[in-house]
Parts: structure tokens; C-alpha cells; sequence
């Protein structure tokens, strides 16, 4: 069954219509009928036969073209072939990938006010995925407050803004080129005293190479941490469905700066699956928590580790929603 | 940036190089690990493929059996095919009657917008009169953003009130036109290639306004989604050329060289920082050398040109190639180098340092304390350093209120350097320890 909100938020069960949980297979897969992935193409023109030693190397160079990367493919097809029988190849992959992660992920967010920290390289979807998560939130019935930590980029306030106008939150405003931590630190005061139940605070994107950016970034954990022991309960990094290897990359040095929690991976809507994450949650532990698949406040869903592995591989989309 | 690349062909063909002899075995195993390199820089697998194919044959062809270096002959080889794969030479914009119209697109997040505002920047520079036009309508913000940024470089940006992106491209190609600006360029907003409508939309946009050049903006951490992006963008507007953003990150930007070899559409701008002049052209063989370690003398040369006379450049690069290298060239070299910007990034250009600089820190406050010592010698201990005795190197110290033991460093530093100049005269290029580099530009 695929993970659904009130799963994520640790929430009572709130049953969520049947109808959007299978829009959102079809939505996580992509414009199926004009644009299959590159990769589910390739691994359903491949003629399986176990005793082909082509047939495995046909299957390792989809997974790289899926941005799995070598390692991970090799491990994939190493778990394949340790399999006793095959009946359908794509099933079969779907499912060691979807084994690769971890349980069902879940936002820790019993605490009063919760604090997510929201980080990324320029031009994730950072503060896209700040606005429909805000408005998710409130829709659970959650008082939220947003924070523009995004004190470099031009015009990132404003945009800001209208999400948070958009999800129905509070909102903590920045001047341009101001201290983040500083507006982190006022965003934890004003949610506490308005006495919010989460406060969602943006940064400004920035590469992971860029030494004194990231020790920037350290300083606004730190004085989360200090203004609010144990907060940022959450620090999500926020990656693109269309990264290559460097994801990897990122996803280490952003963890080991601030200490990331989970992943959110945006822009699925693409042809780009993200196979990246795969390594990212293999090699590092590090579990994916949200995707985003489109642009409408609703775009943004919780991670199920099957639906992934069918969308990346193309898995047969017609019994898994009926298992519901 | 491609430095991962670099270290991993280096490991393969720096074998190959001290191996006098090369067979098909010694091949197979070298090409096998080019084309794990490249697949983990993200290179497209298909390019990939053909890259290996070509460069297997050349390498087993008879020429190369022939001659007496066979290991440096493969070198060559890859160095050719792979500035071949990135194109050839570097790319102008096309420019008509006024206003010449360029035409940014590409996916959400490429940095569109951006780089836009850096392009308006270059062109203004280059003697042009560019004006900005937002049509991106979707994006929260969008038009704000590039407003300020047009603020920031004083360059007109062309608001409208109209809702309908086509409509608004058109306002500001007559305003453009009205104005007598020379190049308008307009930002479009990020749309995913297979969503019909906005492609659609795109299409709309450029027969309205025309453009001369339409450039795809393009993510330099993009994985191997990279051709199918640029593909559908080639089919349906048919752009003429790609700017690389964040290049300035460590992506070993495998994208760079897929995108030439399957749209045949050349990379023109690369985008190296956040800073709003962080916009250079772009040059294939160049990324070609920096990619297989040999450095890239050439940019270093540019940028250093920038930062200083016509005439030094030349002085210096001549003088870079001879191997002389006292403390006068050191001075000012160094001080070139600190007008050249964030010196981790200059140095990451000189052959063979790619490596050495992972890990490396480089204190730009110890560069004051390096440049005081210089300035505590006499003339004439500049230009010949092995004069510097124990009594000279005491006067030196308290002139420039620093320890023995730190002048020493840059003493031997210095000899380093000389030795480093040495061998890129003569194209080669030793191992440097980091401390030998670290003892110049820190405690």
C-alpha cells in the first residue's frame, strides 16, 4: 500500500482518497503513454535469459542510464542474480530496489514547535517544496510558520511569501543579505511565542564546494540548536530528480555540515527518476522522506519505497495500486 | 570541477605512460577504466560507448605501435577525442539587425534567470546596449528576481502587466526596439521538456520575438537525463547553443561533454560562481586538458591577463615557461593572483596541482605575511635568492615581524615553485606535496 500522509506525520490514520493515491502512481510515472523512462524502456526491450552474460551487462548500463550509478547497479544485478527464478524482470528490480531503502520513512514532528530545517544546492526546489509542505501541514491541522532564511537570493523572500500566503502560514520575513542564522533565530522566537506547532525555515541554495557558504550554513543549525535544544528536528535536503553522481556528493557533505535527516526528492515529473537516490539511501543510510511530482500544492507526497522502484523500472503499473 | 575525471585517467594512463610497450591487453584494461571514469561523471552511456569504441581503435591502430611512446601516445588520444566530443574551438553569438533577441530556456532550477542577468552583464562589457525581459509568468517571483538583479548591474528590465508570456516577449521587443537597446534577452520560465503545453508555449514565444541565438541553460550536475533534455529542447525550439551553470561546484560535469556529442550544438558560456561576472566563454580543448590533468595554462593566462598590463602577461607567461622564478616573479605573481580572485580557484588551473588541491585550504590572510617578507629583502636578494644567508634571513624576519622559520618556508617554497616552472616549460609536471604549495600561502 503506498505510504500516505498520515503514515509520514505519525498521524491517526485519516483515510486519504483511493483516487489520489492512484493518481499519484500514475503521476510519479511520468506521462507514461508519451514518454516511458529511458530506463524502463531499455530494461523491457531486454530478451532476460539468467545464463546470458550480456543480458547482465545489458541491465547494469539501464541502471547507470537510470543515474543509479556503477556501484549500486552492480549491486542491484548481484542481488538479481542471486535470485532462483525470474518470472518478470521488471517486477524483480523494482523490488531490490525498493529493498535498498529503508522502513517507512516518517517527520518527526512531537515537538512543540517542531523545527525543519530545509537545505540544498541552487535551483532544487527548496523553496517550492517549503511552500506545499506549509500547506500540507495545515491541512493536517497543524499551525505553521515559515522562516525566509534565503537572504541571498534575489526576490527569494517574496516567493517565499506567497506560498506561505498560499498554505495559510505564518510567515517570518528577511532582509536582503541579513544573517540566516539570525532569521532562523527569530523565526524559532516568533514560533514559540505564537505558539506554532512547526516552523519550516528556507535557506539560500548553495554548492556544497563553497567552503565558507557551508560553514554559514553550520552556524544557522548552531543557533537553532542553541535558541531550541534538540531542534532542527528535521534537516531535509532537498535534491534534484535530474542529478547525476554528484548527488552523492552532495548528500555527504551536506550530512556531514548539518546533519541531514532525510531527502527530499523533487521534480519526478520529469523523465529523470532519480536513481540517484538509490546510492544516496544504500550507501549513506540516508532515507528519502518526500518526492515532488508536479507543481500544484498537491505535488508533493510522501516516499514509498515500492512506488519508486516500479516508476524507475517501469514496473507493470496495473496490479500495484489494485493491491491497495 | 572535472578533477575527479582527471585523477581517475591519470591513475589509468600514468601506467600506461611509464609502460614502453602497449598491447591490446594494457589497452583493454586502460579503456575499461575510462569508461567507468566517464559513466561516473555522468557522462552519457551511449557517448560513453562510442568514445571508448574510437579511442580503442586509434590506440591499437599502427601508428601508435610504431612510435616510441606509445603510453603518452594514448594520452594524445584520449586528449584529442575528448575536446572532439566537447567541440571545436570557441563559440560567438550570432548578432543581426538591432535588437539582436536571445532566447534563454531549460528546466526548472537550471539558473535561467541567473544567468541571464549574467549574459546582459558579459554583453555590456563586450560594448553592447542589452535590456532583460521576464516572461516568466510561473514562478513566484520570478520577474522580482530579475529585476533586482537588472538593479544591481543597471541594466533595463522590461516589466509588463500583461499575463500572456508571448504577449509580454512582444511588448519588450518593441520597447527594445523604441529604446534603441541592441540585444534583448529574454528569460523564459523553466519548463520540464515533456510538458506539451509549455513546449507549446515556448515554440509561441520564439516565433514572436525571433531570436538570433536561443540558449539551453543547463544544470552542470545533471545526470545522464542530460541528452534526453537536450534533445527534446533541440527538437521542438531548436536552440544553438548551452550555457553550463554551477560549474563552480565538484561535478565532474560528464553533461559538458554529452550534450555537444548528441545535439552537435556547442557549450558557449559556463557559469563559475554566484557572483554576477562569473560568466565565462567557454573552451573545449582547454576542458579537454584540465580534464586529463594537464592543466589549463591557457584560462590561467586569460584571467591573469584580465588582472594585469598586456605586457607583464606576456612577461610572465614567458618567464612561467623559462623556469626562472625569483622572488620579484613571485611577488608578483602573487599579487596577480589575488587580484585574479579566490586563489583555490586559480591554482586548481595550474597543470597537475588538480589533485594536490583537494583537501587544501589556502589562508588569504597569510598571503599579507607572505608578501611582507618579500617586500623586507633587498632588491637584489629578490632577483637572486641563494644570496639569502643566515644573517640576511634574521634581518629579514624582524623587517617583516615574522620567525626565522617562516621565511625559511618561503625560501624553500619559492624553490618549489622554480622547479615547478621548470617542468611545465618543458610540458612535464612533477608531484608536489600539498606542504610544498601550503608552506607559500599558510603557517
Amino acid at each position: 500500500m503506498t505510504l500516505g500522509w498520515a503514515e509520514l506525520l505519525g498521524d491517526a490514520a485519516a483515510p486519504e482518497p483511493e483516487e489520489s493515491r492512484r493518481g499519484l502512481f500514475r503521476r510519479l510515472r511520468g506521462g507514461l503513454s508519451r514518454s516511458r523512462t529511458a530506463l524502463a524502456e531499455r530494461i523491457a526491450a531486454i530478451r532476460f535469459d539468467p545464463d546470458d552474460d550480456e543480458t547482465w551487462q545489458e541491465l547494469e548500463e539501464a541502471l547507470i542510464l537510470g543515474d543509479v550509478g556503477v556501484q549500486a547497479a552492480g549491486e542491484l544485478v548481484q542481488r538479481l542474480g542471486r535470485r532462483r527464478s525470474i518470472d518478470d524482470l521488471g517486477t524483480a528490480l523494482a523490488e531490490e530496489v525498493a529493498g535498498l531503502f529503508g522502513p517507512p520513512p516518517r517527520l518527526d514532528l512531537a515537538h512543540k514547535p517542531a523545527v525543519i530545517l530545509v537545505v540544498g544546492v541552487n535551483g532544487t526546489g527548496k523553496t517550492t517544496t517549503i511552500g506545499k509542505l506549509a500547506s500540507r501541514l495545515t491541512a493536517s491541522g497543524r499551525s505553521v510558520l515559515v522562516g525566509a532564511g534565503d537572504t541571498f537570493r534575489a526576490a527569494a523572500e517574496e516567493q517565499l511569501e506567497v506560498w506561505a500566503k498560499r498554505a495559510g502560514a505564518d510567515f517570518v520575513g528577511s532582509n536582503k543579505g541579513q544573517d540566516p542564522a539570525a532569521v532562523a533565530f527569530d523565526a524559532i522566537e516568533a514560533g514559540i511565542a505564537r505558539g506554532h506547532d512547526v516552523v519550516i525555515i528556507d535557506t539560500a541554495g548553495r554548492l556544497h564546494t563553497q567552503t565558507n557558504l557551508m560553514e554559514e550554513l553550520i552556524k544557522v543549525r548552531r543557533v537553532i540548536e542553541r535558541r531550541l535544544p534538540g531542534a532542527p528536528h528535521e534537516t531535509l535536503l532537498v535534491l534534484d530528480a535530474t542529478t547525476g553522481q554528484n548527488g552523492l556528493q552532495q548528500a555527504k557533505i551536506f550530512s556531514q555540515a548539518v546533519q541531514v535527516t532525510g531527502v527530499v526528492l523533487t521534480k519526478l515529473d520529469g523523465t529523470a527518476k532519480g536513481g540517484i537516490v538509490i546510492p544516496i539511501a544504500y550507501d549513506l543510510g540516508l532515507p528519502v522522506k518526500l518526492i515532488g511530482v508536479g507543481e500544484t500544492l498537491d505535488d508533493l507526497r510522501p516516499f514509498d519505497a515500492a512506488d519508486f522502484g516500479r516508476a524507475l523500472v517501469g514496473g507493470d503499473p496495473g496490479e500495484d495500486t489494485a493491491a491497495d | 570541477m572535472f578533477d575527479a575525471l582527471a585523477d581517475k585517467l591519470q591513475g589509468v594512463l600514468g601506467g600506461l605512460r611509464k609502460s614502453g610497450r602497449l598491447d591490446e591487453e594494457t589497452i583493454g584494461k586502460a579503456m575499461r577504466e575510462i569508461r567507468l571514469a566517464l559513466l561516473e561523471a555522468d557522462v552519457n552511456f551511449k557517448v560513453v560507448k562510442e568514445f571508448v569504441e574510437s579511442v580503442r581503435e586509434r590506440a591499437l591502430g599502427q601508428d601508435v605501435l610504431k612510435s616510441l611512446t606509445p603510453g603518452q601516445q594514448v594520452v594524445k588520444i584520449v586528449h584529442e577525442e575528448l575536446a572532439a566530443l566537447m567541440g571545436q574551438g570557441d563559440s560567438r553569438l550570432a548578432f543581426g539587425r538591432p535588437p539582436t533577441v536571445i532566447l534563454m530556456v531549460g528546466l526548472q532550477g537550471s539558473g535561467k534567470t541567473t544567468a541571464s542577468a549574467k549574459l546582459a552583464l558579459r554583453l555590456r562589457k563586450e560594448g553592447k546596449n542589452p535590456a532583460l525581459v521576464p516572461v516568466d509568468l510561473a514562478r513566484p517571483a520570478a520577474i522580482e528576481q530579475l529585476e533586482q538583479l537588472g538593479k544591481q548591474i543597471q541594466i533595463p528590465v522590461y516589466r509588463s502587466e500583461l499575463r500572456d508570456p508571448v504577449a509580454v516577449a512582444r511588448e519588450g521587443l518593441e520597447r527594445a526596439r523604441a529604446e534603441g537597446i541592441d540585444v534583448l534577452i529574454v528569460d523564459t520560465a523553466g519548463r520540464l521538456h515533456v510538458d506539451e503545453a509549455l513546449m507549446a508555449e515556448l515554440v509561441a514565444i520564439r516565433d514572436a520575438t525571433k531570436p538570433m541565438n536561443i540558449l539551453l541553460v543547463l544544470d552542470a550536475m545533471t545526470g545522464q537525463e542530460a541528452v534526453t533534455v537536450a534533445e527534446a529542447f533541440q527538437q521542438q525550439v531548436a536552440f544553438d547553443g548551452v550555457i553550463l551553470t554551477k560549474l563552480d561546484g565538484d561535478a565532474r560535469g560528464g553533461a559538458a561533454l554529452s550534450v555537444k556529442a548528441v545535439t552537435g550544438k556547442p557549450i558557449k558560456f559556463a557559469s563559475v560562481g554566484e557572483k554576477l561576472d562569473q560568466l565565462e566563454v567557454f573552451h573545449p580543448e582547454r576542458m579537454s586538458s584540465r580534464i586529463l590533468g594537464m592543466g589549463d595554462v591557457l584560462s590561467l593566462i586569460e584571467k591573469a591577463e584580465e588582472a594585469i598590463e598586456a605586457d607583464d602577461a606576456v612577461e610572465m607567461e614567458k618567464r612561467m615557461r623559462s623556469g626562472e622564478f625569483t622572488f620579484d616573479d613571485f611577488l608578483q605573481s602573487y599579487r596577480m593572483l589575488r587580484r585574479m580572485g579566490p586563489l583555490k580557484g586559480v591554482l586548481g588551473m595550474i597543470p597537475g596541482l588538480g589533485k594536490q588541491m583537494e583537501g587544501l585550504d589556502v589562508d588569504e590572510k597569510q598571503m599579507a605575511r607572505v608578501e611582507a617578507i618579500i617586500l623586507s629583502m633587498t632588491p637584489k636578494e629578490r632577483r637572486t635568492p641563494h644570496l639569502i644567508n643566515g644573517s640576511r634571513r634574521l634581518r629579514i624576519a624582524r623587517g617583516s615581524g615574522v620567525s626565522v622559520q617562516e621565511v625559511n618556508k618561503l625560501l624553500t617554497a619559492r624553490k618549489e615553485m622554480q622547479k615547478m616552472m621548470k617542468h611545465l616549460g618543458k610540458g612535464k609536471m612533477p608531484a608536489l606535496s600539498p606542504q610544498a604549495l601550503g608552506r607559500a600561502g599558510r603557517r
